[in-house]
């Protein structure tokens, strides 16, 4: 999140703009990423769940969630400030993005990019919980979320008056407030919801792989905007953050695949799908603070522990059905702890030296507070969400509704005649 | 009469329909079906969980056939659908009480 001049740039606005229209693309990509991997009876349920966000969540960045995210200058949450949207329109400055971090963009234009990363975040967690989450429950969780958890984190760590920003914990696109905090949040949710009926003794293999590719190509495609449109400018770093961002996809998914062929004998599609998403959530945090072959590094190591870490849910029984966890919440810390070696201020000189570029451990361990951190804040808050609405609307379809289908018992409909 | 019952190999489908039609068949009746026999299903992999898939695809055809064609008929089908592999498949025959053409009312080989 860093730009260098103090007016509004209009190549900068364009490439904010085009990238704002390209990270919301990839909710709808996510939702057939994770659509095509439930049972057919529920994929009606998962990609509404995910295109409700965009309704849901969008309205409350208005209402609240920048500001929240934005405004003020503590340093652990935003104020009220911009509630309701107020003197957005005829800002010229916002607090923190002053000197080095002075924003070249309208204010509208860094709100409505924003507003899509708010909207993707816990649109993550569906895949954990997928096909036993109630509906009505669902829009109460990441509304409350989307308010008490979200604007927080993204004031942490993407604000200049944030504490962890302050404390040099680097995040260039969300590998912190995005991957991390979904993730941990999805871990809190299915803790309090328990397992599908039948998980681990009936097979539930995905009915629709074609959408999970669908899915994967619109979600790399869209990461551009996510990575490039970070450098908040359409400069030299934005174009550092597209090829970091298209390599280390690359070399994941490569990685991916011959680790499952050694392990499991075969590559499979869902397997470069998995392999390319990890490899983005990865980089998501590096992408503009390091160059060279680092993105390759990044993405196949990444990708290799997220591929061993798929059998955490099965050792410690926690049904993640879509594997939220291995993939973003692991894929996540991965990048930022890669960072804590990789980043290189010759790419960035707003960022800090990284351990293999002679600065030292001093990154590596502000990195390691800022996953603590976002870890424990997401962890917690989402847990006792999760329980409050339990113990007052439920959180859980009845088992009956679980056995019909979300499409059928949530929403009265089926995706397929 | 006889009602033949064979369950074919789905990429043999064309084969065997051909075959039928060139032995003088007027019709026959078929459905997309799972299921197993020797062949067993197969096992997929999905982000290193193995599933086994019992049922396997399989097309059922069906037709009513006079006693008289019906060794040729099932030669037909045999043959057509053989590729010598486990999983092609069996052939039954079962005697049919009536026949009725919808259309005209009439009964027995004449409407086959």
């Amino acid at each position: 999140m860093f730009a260098a001049a103090s007016t509004i740039d209009s190549g900068a606005t364009a490439w904010v703009l085009t990238s704002a229209a390209l990270v919301a693309f990839m909710t709808p990509g996510l939702a057939f990423f994770y659509g095509g991997m439930v049972r057919s009876k529920n994929v009606l349920a998962m990609l509404m769940q995910n295109m409700f966000a965009m309704g849901l969540i969008s309205v409350l960045w208005a209402v609240a969630g920048f500001s929240l995210a934005f405004g003020g200058t503590g340093a652990f949450i935003g104020n009220f400030d911009f509630a309701f949207m107020k003197d957005i329109a005829t800002l010229s400055e916002l607090p923190g993005y002053t000197g080095d971090f002075a924003l070249i963009i309208p204010i509208i234009a860094f709100f409505g990019y924003q507003m899509m990363f708010a909207v993707i975040t816990p649109a993550l967690i569906t895949g954990a919980t997928a096909d036993r989450l109630k509906f009505s429950a669902y829009a109460v969780l990441i509304g409350a979320w989307g308010i008490l958890v979200y604007p927080a984190v993204a004031h942490w760590v993407f604000s200049p008056n944030g504490w962890l920003f302050k404390r040099g914990a680097l995040d260039f696109a969300g590998g912190a407030v995005v991957h991390i905090n979904a993730g941990a949040a999805a871990l809190a949710v299915i803790l309090v919801l328990g397992n599908r009926k039948g998980w681990q003794r009936e097979a539930m293999p995905p009915h629709n792989l074609p959408f999970t590719m669908l899915g994967t190509g619109i979600l790399w495609f869209g990461w551009f905007g996510f990575n490039a449109g970070s450098a908040l400018a359409a400069n030299g770093l934005a174009a550092q953050a597209l090829v970091n961002t298209h390599l280390a996809a690359a070399s994941a998914m490569i990685a991916w695949l011959v680790i499952e062929k050694l392990r499991a004998g075969h590559a499979t599609s869902l397997g470069a799908a998995s392999g390319a998403v990890t490899g983005l959530v990865a980089i998501t945090p590096c992408a503009g603070f390091v160059g060279g072959i680092a993105p390759i590094i990044i993405g196949a190591v990444a990708s290799v522990v997220c591929y061993l870490a798929l059998s955490l849910k099965t050792k410690f029984n926690f049904d993640d059905s879509l594997d939220v966890i291995a993939v973003h919440l692991v894929g996540g810390i991965m990048g930022a702890l890669l960072l804590g070696f990789f980043s290189d201020t010759k790419v960035n000189s707003l960022g800090f030296d990284g351990i293999l570029f002679g600065g030292g451990s001093e990154l590596f361990v502000n990195q390691l507070i800022a996953i603590g951190a976002t870890f424990a804040f997401s962890f917690i808050v989402t847990f006792v969400i999760a329980k409050v609405i339990d113990a007052t609307m439920g959180l859980r379809v009845s088992e009956e509704d679980e056995l019909v289908g979300l499409d059928q018992s949530q929403h009265a409909e089926s995706a397929y005649q | 009469m006889k009602l033949i019952t064979a369950i074919v190999k789905p990429f043999k489908i064309d084969d065997v329909k051909e075959a039928l039609k060139a032995a003088g068949a007027q019709g026959m009746t078929i459905t997309e079906v799972r299921g197993f026999g020797r062949q067993g299903g197969h096992t997929e992999t999905y982000r290193g969980s193995e599933y086994q898939i019992d049922f396997v695809p399989k097309v059922k055809i069906e037709l009513v056939v006079d006693d008289a064609d019906l060794d040729r008929v099932v030669e037909v089908i045999t043959s057509s659908a053989s590729t010598g592999k486990i999983g092609d498949g069996k052939v039954w025959v079962t005697n049919v009480e009536q026949i009725i053409r919808i259309r005209t009312g009439e009964h027995g080989v004449d409407a086959i």
